[in-house]
Formats: structure tokens, sequence, C-alpha cells
């Protein structure tokens, strides 16, 4: 089997899931003695595709023009649609990044193709390759095959494969090849423009080394200073989960999850969390996990270290009081 | 500035999810709208108050999803349309998207609106299919529409904190991040008013689309733990006490 990686980067910067989808495609190529190529996409990149080179890799494709110098889903789509129609891989990866999602479905169903995106592993069949994605918000998972002709798509969430597995080249390194693409102007219909951050942050989730986060189960607004002050008690910050940010109960600078903060504290105390794969992406480095939910089956119980099967109003107050009886 | 949503109607979130084969048993569990629909309807709703123009909402499903659009139309969009599929469910992105874009291509719209992404399969991939098979620009994670002079200024999320400014002429598809704004409640009087609302059915059947299917989902199951829990048991007050213990010695992180 021909994979093709697309890796991805910004402005002369890898985007570190690129190299975990490396790492899966070598793994899905010795399930089927398979071969991976990897792209690098943008304007002057070649020291990126030189960078790829050193990984275990058949062959790396340099594929630049100056309208892709800033990522377009026109410009991305119109590029690559060449570059695999030359290349003509059987299966093509993506990091499923929020780039990824803005434009390859699109590539792939100008190909006719479908895309499996936001996988989180895969087997090999009997030489079937089965894709395992989360549906329900991680309460199940799906076993998903293709159907019909390659090449096929699919995508790998972050923090799915390991990156320090990724193995160098044998022999130093792989060729680097310049894929030639043909793009207009009148090819880009939207116009990117400056890229910014909001207000700086009063606060730096990642430097606290106790966290506890809230999620649909703390119900109302008034109910968050229960949780304000267990943090206060273990000494920790108070985080949450997108919904209680989007509701405007917490700042966004305190949502931990894959459009917020990724987080590594010693300690990470989940209240009322479910554990929907968006908010475990940012948390599951956590080197203690605690979770406390009335739901047995939340999936935020698959990666605890230690779980309380109750009622978060219940455990919030007698934690803080044990903390503050027992206090130094 | 006339809108087309896509919503979405899936399990209720505190639904007891019973597996069956490839998908899961939908008796006896209650259905909502995809709450990131939500938010694309909420922010079609404020398009049309801002610069006027009619909101449609369209769903595509079993019987059950009509719900739905009576639940938009409550919020205030103007008309419905119902695509009736049984099988829904076994429809894979493409498919579902080319059946909706047989219904877009019919309507006269500016802008077609979906959310991130749905709750139940979690693709996240119809806005952007949506928009290859209309032929129309796109963009999708939206946190801002700013509409000028015929075309939209958009913020767009990226990640890590990071946002960008993009021009997008129009007609255009966009999906909107949730967050982007603070959704209604349907009052009274838009409950009365959706009574008199009219939703057009089409079955599916009748729109001469073929999909075929470019991926299966073979099964879903519970997934298996990768870490050992240690459950915590008794009273609130033995548990907490125990798992200060545990976090002060054995764990040595407070």
């Amino acid at each position: 089997m021909k994979l093709l990686v697309i890796a991805e980067q910004r402005q002369g910067k890898w985007n570190n899931t690129s190299f975990e989808t490396l790492v899966a495609a070598q793994q899905i190529a010795a399930a089927t003695s398979g071969t991976v190529s990897a792209a690098v996409v943008g304007k002057s990149v070649a020291a990126l595709a030189e960078e790829l080179a050193t990984k275990d890799v058949a062959e790396v494709l340099l594929v630049e023009h100056d309208l892709l110098e800033s990522y377009t889903p026109d410009g991305y789509c119109t590029g690559l649609k060449q570059v695999i129609e030359a290349a003509t891989p059987d299966l093509v990866l993506f990091p499923h990044t929020y780039q990824v999602r803005d434009f390859a479905p699109a590539l792939a169903a100008m190909l006719g193709k479908g895309m499996v995106g936001d996988c989180v592993g895969f087997r090999n069949e009997g030489g079937k390759l089965v894709f395992v994605r989360q549906m329900f918000q991680g309460k199940t998972v799906a076993d998903v095959t293709f159907m019909g002709a390659a090449p096929w798509f699919a995508s790998f969430q972050s923090g799915a494969f390991r990156a320090d597995l990724l193995t160098a080249h044998r022999s130093g390194k792989a060729p680097v090849n310049a894929a030639k693409v043909e793009l207009k102007a009148a090819d880009i219909r939207t116009k990117p423009l400056e890229m910014f951050k909001e207000a700086k942050s009063a606060v730096d989730l990642t430097q606290a080394p106790v966290i506890v986060a809230i999620g649909r189960g703390i119900k109302a607004r008034e109910n968050i200073v229960q949780a304000e002050a267990l943090a206060k008690a273990m000494g920790g910050e108070i985080a949450a989960t997108r919904p209680i940010c989007d509701e405007g109960w917490l700042p966004l600078e305190r949502q931990i999850g894959s459009s917020g903060q990724t987080v590594a504290p010693k300690l990470y105390l989940a209240l009322g969390i479910s554990g929907a794969i968006q908010h475990v992406v940012g948390m599951k480095g956590s080197r203690t996990i605690v979770a406390v939910n009335k739901d047995q089956h939340a999936p935020i119980f698959e990666i605890a270290d230690y779980g309380i099967v109750a009622d978060i109003f219940e455990v919030m107050p007698a934690l803080t009081a044990e903390l503050q009886k027992t206090k130094g | 500035m006339n809108t087309i949503v896509c919503i979405k109607q899936v399990p209720a979130k505190d639904a007891p999810l019973a597996i069956a084969g490839n998908w899961i048993n939908e008796s006896d569990i209650e259905f909502e709208m995809n709450e990131p629909d939500s938010y694309a309807l909420e922010e079609a709703l404020r398009l049309k108050e801002k610069h006027g123009g009619k909101v449609v909402a369209l769903s595509l499903g079993p019987e059950r999803v009509k719900q739905t659009i009576h639940e938009a139309l409550a919020k205030g969009a103007d008309r419905g349309i119902y695509i009736a599929d049984d099988h829904f469910a076994q429809l894979d992105p493409l498919g579902a998207a080319k059946v909706l874009a047989a219904v877009i291509a019919k309507e006269k719209y500016d802008l077609v609106l979906t959310g991130l992404q749905s709750d139940d399969c979690g693709f996240g991939q119809t806005g952007v299919l949506l928009a290859g098979l209309l032929n129309l620009p796109h963009a999708t994670i939206i946190m801002q529409i700013d509409v000028q002079d015929g075309e939209m200024k958009l913020k767009r999320e990226l990640e890590a904190g990071w946002f960008q400014w993009i021009v997008c002429p129009l007609p255009a598809v966009l999906s909107i991040q949730s967050g982007i704004n603070k959704v209604r409640y349907a009052t009274m009087k838009g409950i009365i008013a959706a009574k008199k609302k009219q939703i057009l059915t089409v079955a599916k059947e009748s729109l001469g689309v073929t999909v075929e299917p470019t991926q299966k989902i073979e099964k879903i199951y519970v997934p298996t733990k990768t870490k050992k829990t240690e459950f915590l048991t008794g009273t609130p007050k033995e548990m907490a006490a125990k798992l200060v213990q545990k976090l002060r010695v054995e764990r040595r992180v407070i």
C-alpha cells in the first residue's frame, strides 16, 4: 500500500500532530508492507522538506507555489488534487487539525472519494484496513472501513499516536522531489488576512500544578463557587470544558481542550465532565487524573486514575472540608 | 440576506445509548437539535435581524426530525424543508451532503450555515462538502460574521488561541463554531407563530441523487479501558477522605 502523509506547517513552523500522523503511516505501512511518502505545502518550505526527509519515508514531495504561502481551502484543494493525481497513493493521511477539517473533506470529494476523519487508531484485519474513531462524544467507538477504489482519505486525532516513535531514515535521507502544481489567483475565492491572539491571558493554565475542571455537571453559574472553593483548598486553578465557556460562565482562557489550552498538570480533577474527546485531548497527559461523575459509564473514567461515581454537589463540599481539616 | 441553516437531530445528551450493530437502538430515547447547529441557527437569525431576508431550516432524517424543524421555526426561522429518509443513519458524510446539496441547489440563498459537527457521528464534514458540491467558497470554525458590500469579513478560530480574519464572497457556506453567540429560547409568541409556518416535505428518492457509499461503519462498541481506574466508595465524606489520603501519600500531588 502506498501512503501519502500531508504534513502541516504554518509560517514555517510544524504542527506537531503531523509527526504523530507520520508514525501512524509508518505503522500502517509496516502492517501492509507498504511505503510512506510525505508532502509539505507552502512557499519557501524546502528546509521543512529536508527535515521530513530525515525520517523513514520513501520520498518527500515539496509542494511550493506563491499562492500557497498562506493557507486557503481553494489553494490547498486545487494544489493537492494535482499532487495526489500525480503520486497515485492508495491512502492519504492528514493530522486532524482545524486546517485539515477546513479543506480535506472537500479535497477527497473533488476526487469522488470520502474521508474518515478524526481517527484514533487502525487495525489490519486480514489485509483489510479498519479505522477506529469515536462517536457519540466518546461514549462509543466505531470500526470504519472504506468502500470503493483508492485513494482513501483519513485523518488522525492529536495524541492518537506517539511522535517519539517516529523512526529515522535508514540510510540518512530520503529524496526530496518538487511536485509541480498549477494555480491561478482566480482559483482562490477567500482572502486570508492577519492572524492574531485575543487579549493576553491573565492566567497560564499550562503552568498550574493542580487544575480543578468543571463540565456540564455543574449545571448553573452560581454553582461554580463550590468548585472554586475546592480549587482554592487544593491550591489549584479552576478550568472548564468548552460548553461552560460558551455559556460565558468562565472566561475562554480557562477552557481546556482542542480549541482551548492543552495542559499536563500533576493533578487534574474533573468534576461533572463526561469526557468528550474535544476535552480529553487537552488534558489526557496529566500525571494524575481524578474524575467525579454520577454516570459510571462516562468516558472520562477511561482515563482516570481515581474515580468517584457520585453527585459532584455532595463530593465538592466534602473534599473541600477534608482538605481544610487536614491542612498542614 | 437569505440563509439556509442545516440542522441535524441527534440523541439527547443524557440519552442512554443501547448499541445495535452499527448504530444505536433509537426506540425509547429522546432526540434534540444538535447543539452546534443551534449556534448556526442563532447566527442566521441574527443576520436576518441585522440585514433582513429569510431563514430556512433544513433537516434530513426520519419523521421525528420535523420536531427539530418546528423548534427552529419557533425560534424565528421563516420556513422549513424536511427531507424524508428513514435510513439516514446509514448515509456517509458525502452521501448526506449530496442529498442536502440537491435541495439547496433549488433554493435562492446568499448563505448556507452548518454547525461545527454533530454530537452523534462527529464527522464535521457537512459544510465543507456542501461547498464543494455547490461550487461555493467556504470557511469553517467561524466566530464572527460581518457582512459588508456583498462580501463577508469572518473571524476564523485556529488552534491554541489563535484567530484569523478572512474575506469571503457571497454566496458561501460557513461552518459555525460553537459559542459564537448566545442561543435564544423560543418564546410563547414564537411557538404560536410557528404553527402557521410551512414545512416543505421532500422525499429523498424524488431528488434523483445517486449515493454511493465511500465508507461504512462496521460496528460500534463501548471502548475498552486503557487505564486501570481505582474507584473509591463509601459516603461522600469517606470518599473525600480516601481521595485526599491517596493524593497526598501515594501520589504526592497535593
